[in-house]
């Protein structure tokens, strides 16, 4: 299989399909550069290059936005950059049906933009700011409002991907409620890249409610912030988020976001100041930060912190505060996340050492472990990424080996970037 | 080597499967007796019959395992069944292969408050999530129709809904973990008790995939927390434009009702003749609009409904006054289906979706094939979404009237493709809509969702026949790759 060359054929084959470039530096996916760039405008253009890839064996690695192509392991190869920023339309808001479908390569942002001219949203963060609706996808990122919304695998209805070998399929369509086949969406959510190239997608859409508030308090340790996060999800103040702001060595903030109708909110923002106590103060903005990771976004060229992506049930939120705290006798860790919903993300300075970050990425995933959740590394230095596995143990891997082999049998998507090594 | 509709099986496969049942199972646990197996003919769509050549009844996931193992080594098929209350024909059992019932599999192992979930064994009646549920100020969201006798294993292989999906979600939305046995006979952990396992969902290519995957064995579920107030309110129009018109504006106004129901005047009064809900007299139709929430919330919601359906025509509103007036209203709604047995000897359930804007063009559309072709056409539905369900009325007595209802009812489904919406919003393709699925899906997607099944069931053993109408081997799919993995020789991956 080439790697940093390709045959003159294979160049050729791409080239004459779609709109081509030599790779550069800047083009690497977390170091690995590839060959060439190939940018196509449409579906058909991506299964073009697809079939070129395929009849000449190349390695294909899709980039929406390149905002999170550090993600995961470094690819084990890398012949073609697909670039999807070309897919970048909206296909169809359906307003009075609360439907929304775009390309992959459309940025969230431009797509909320579309959507709330109708008073309407697609209800997920924009948690990396740039990134495209395809790799919020393909990523599975989520912010506060996972609460009520749920994430992409709650939103998406329909999708359009094209097979390593070029074929253009789709699944699900542009109805909420449809149970006929496979969900094929649900298995292109969090998989990288590595089983197919998602090039359209349709979304269910929600109203934007007409008040919100934000009610934040200190909480004094991690066994306050699970007491208070316990009373506010249990209680009948019907949060859309319940979030944990959790910094290294000392202090630590709950905020719960109410929002709907302005009369209703009032009330129910005073409930909530009620449970959390009387430090409690009520925003009708977010907090710096509000839907922000943790680890915030280093500068070009800047060595990345260590990203990590905490899960755990939600009787296990104090435990995981209590270990991240430990932990800051070696390296400082911040967290922060869906206190509500039992997944958080956790920030590692880039400085910090090899053996320290290894032995915090451990306790933290013992401790998630224990409370039925898992710690993944999203991003980290080099170092790092090679002294520990990113992903963890994963149940059901053999079986996951296997859809990737129906999916991708010469493993040429995204290879290497997934878990145990897919 | 490999058969995906199990017409080659042996009959010796099943006697070995059987005599291992014998070994794993109490005897109660394993019917060869031809007489008893007939009981298990049909699921809920009782049209479509097969006497199953073995019905096995485990009491636990390792005799489920055991089962399955020996199915896959005799290459014997095999279909779940839970309480059998399917529409679709979906635990339709296969006359070489047997039929595994999960009815004495019926624990709650688990009801966590503090984590708001609840790990329930497949042969729990959905029903009983709830009840356990409540207690602790929960309930388990998804509400089928069928609720009262339908399983969590069941509703796990359909994906179910219910009219409370509208505002919170189908059976994927709920469902966190599962232990499923593959078709192998291997008992895996798909999902976990927090959110986003790593690795690919296959817990949510499970849900919904109707048995062809696998049988899941323990359950993990969201529980939502009981709403502090609810409101369900009846509403008289003179037609179903006015109804339809109305569900538009209230979900244009951002409001989120639990559930928009609709029923036209033959469903009515099917409904007044079975269980005497006392609907508005002389409606062309109602709706059932439940709000539920913080009291605050629902307050100010209902005075927009209420609103809104005055400004489109309602002549009457009828808010229930206490628990037990709102069970008359949802009882007249949730008995439809079986109520239309009082106007007709027998009828089709349709299951069609559309886009929820399309529900007046859709409605005069099925109105003018009702008239052209003499069949009735009583209409039950969840207005809020779009699903539909045409209740096709037919006298079986009379000849070519089956047939003609059969393509009244295959027109519907081809109404609804057209209107870019789906065959089936909620009761599962199973036998019953098979054919229809290339009307729907090229066969490229078709192709590409046989990939998954390939890579669950290589062998195509689990419930053979539903679903997609013509499955391909596994062995067949052209430019597969054969030998080892290229990361597999670089000795990146294992081969497992």
């Amino acid at each position: 299989m080439p790697t940093a060359t390709l045959t003159d054929a294979a160049r050729r084959a791409v080239s004459d399909v779609c709109e081509v470039r030599d790779a550069e530096p800047l083009d690497g996916v977390d170091g690995v550069v590839p060959t060439l760039v190939a940018r196509p405008t449409t579906t058909e253009g991506v299964a073009a290059v697809l079939r070129a890839a395929a009849g000449h064996g190349l390695t294909v690695v899709p980039r929406g936005r390149g905002t999170k192509l550090s993600w995961g392991r470094p690819p084990t190869s890398a012949d073609v950059l697909l670039d999807l920023s070309g897919l970048d339309r909206l296909i169809d808001h359906a307003a009075g049906d609360l439907i929304v479908a775009a390309e992959a390569g459309m940025t969230l942002a431009e797509l909320q933009q579309h959507v709330g001219g109708a008073g309407q949203r697609l209800c997920v963060d924009e948690t990396v700011p740039g990134a495209s609706v395809g790799g919020t996808l393909v990523a599975n990122t989520s912010g506060p409002r996972r609460l009520v919304a749920g994430t992409m695998r709650d939103l998406l209805i329909g999708i359009t991907v094209v097979r390593a070998d070029g074929v253009v399929a789709k699944a699900g369509g542009r109805v909420v409620k449809n149970v006929a086949g496979y969900d094929l969406g649900k298995l292109m959510i969090g998989s990288f890249g590595t089983l197919a190239v998602v090039t359209e997608a349709t979304f269910r859409l929600h109203p934007v409610p007409a008040a919100r508030r934000w009610v934040t308090a200190p909480v004094e340790d991690a066994r306050h912030a699970q007491r208070l996060a316990q009373e506010v999800i249990h209680s009948q103040c019907v949060p859309a988020a319940v979030e944990i702001d959790w910094p290294p060595v000392a202090g630590g903030v709950l905020t719960v976001l109410v929002e709907g109708r302005a009369e209703g909110v009032d009330a129910r923002a005073a409930t909530v100041r009620g449970l959390l106590g009387d430090f409690a103060t009520e925003t009708e903005d977010p907090p710096a930060g509000w839907s922000a990771y943790p680890w915030g976004s280093p500068e070009e060229g800047a060595e990345r912190p260590t990203s990590l992506k905490l899960t755990f049930a939600l009787s296990g939120l104090g435990a995981v505060l209590a270990t991240a705290r430990e932990l800051d006798a070696e390296v400082p860790i911040a967290v922060s996340g869906s206190a509500g919903a039992g997944v958080a993300h956790a920030a590692i300075p880039a400085e910090a050492p090899v053996e320290g970050v290894s032995a915090a990425v451990e306790r933290l995933r013992e401790t998630c472990s224990r409370h039925g959740g898992s710690a993944v590394v999203l991003d980290a230095p080099a170092a790092v990424k090679a002294a520990v596995d990113p992903w963890g143990p994963v149940a059901a891997l053999a079986l996951m080996r296997r859809v990737k082999d129906q999916f991708d049998p010469d493993h040429r998507l995204s290879p290497g970037r997934f878990v145990g090594g897919i | 080597m490999t058969s995906t509709d199990g017409a080659g099986a042996e009959p010796t496969g099943v006697a070995a499967v059987a005599r291992r049942a014998a070994e794993l199972l109490p005897e109660a646990g394993v019917i060869t007796d031809h007489a008893r197996l007939r009981t298990y003919e049909c699921d809920g769509l009782t049209h479509y019959r097969v006497t199953p050549a073995l019905v096995v009844i485990p009491e636990d996931a390792g005799q489920l395992a055991g089962i399955i193992a020996a199915c896959a080594e005799h290459d014997v098929p095999y279909v779940a069944r839970g309480s059998g209350t399917g529409l679709s024909g979906g635990a339709l059992p296969h006359a070489e292969g047997v039929l595994v019932v999960t009815s004495r599999m019926r624990a709650i192992r688990e009801v966590r408050r503090e984590d708001q979930r609840a790990v329930v064994e497949p042969g729990v009646i959905n029903l009983d999530v709830t009840r356990a549920a409540t207690p602790h100020g929960y309930y388990y969201a998804p509400d089928p129709s069928s609720q009262q006798v339908c399983s969590i294993g069941g509703n796990l292989a359909e994906n179910s809904g219910g009219a409370h999906c509208l505002k919170y979600g189908f059976t994927a939305n709920h469902v966190l973990a599962a232990d499923l046995v593959t078709p192998d006979g291997e008992l895996v952990t798909l999902g976990g008790t927090a959110p986003d396992s790593p690795g690919y969902d296959l817990l949510g290519a499970v849900v919904g995939s109707e048995g062809t995957l696998g049988i899941a064995t323990s359950v993990t579920v969201r529980l939502t927390r009981l709403p502090e107030e609810v409101r369900t309110v009846l509403v008289g129009f003179e037609s179903t434009d006015q109804a339809g018109a109305a569900t538009s504006a209230i979900i244009a106004a951002g409001v989120l009702p639990a559930a928009i129901e609709m029923m036209d005047a033959l469903a009515i009064e099917a409904a007044e003749a079975a269980v005497h809900c006392n609907y508005p007299e002389g409606a062309g139709a109602v709706l059932v609009i439940e709000l539920d929430g913080a009291a605050d919330e629902v307050e100010q919601e209902y005075a927009e409904v209420e609103r809104l359906c005055r400004d489109h025509g309602a002549f009457e509103q009828r808010l229930a006054t206490d628990p037990a007036d709102r069970a008359l209203i949802w009882k007249g709604r949730k008995s439809a289906f079986a109520a239309v047995g009082r106007i007709s000897p027998d009828y089709i359930v349709q299951d069609g979706v559309i886009p929820r804007t399309a529900l007046p063009e859709v409605l005069h559309a099925i109105a003018e094939l009702s008239a052209s072709s003499g069949v009735r056409v009583a209409n039950v539905f969840h207005a809020g979404d779009g699903n539909l369900h045409p209740l096709v009325l037919f006298d079986d007595a009379v000849e070519g009237a089956g047939e003609a209802a059969e393509q009244v009812s295959g027109a519907i489904l081809d109404l609804c493709i057209q209107h870019g919406g789906s065959i089936t919003g909620e009761h599962g393709v199973g036998v019953d809509k098979a054919a229809y699925m290339p009307r729907m899906y090229s066969d490229e997607d078709l192709d590409t969702m046989q990939l998954v099944r390939c890579a669950f069931d290589p062998r195509g053993i689990s419930n053979p026949g539903k679903i997609f109408p013509t499955p391909r081997l596994c062995g067949e799919v052209p430019g597969r790759h054969k030998g080892p993995h290229p990361l597999q020789q670089a000795g990146l991956a294992e081969v497992f």
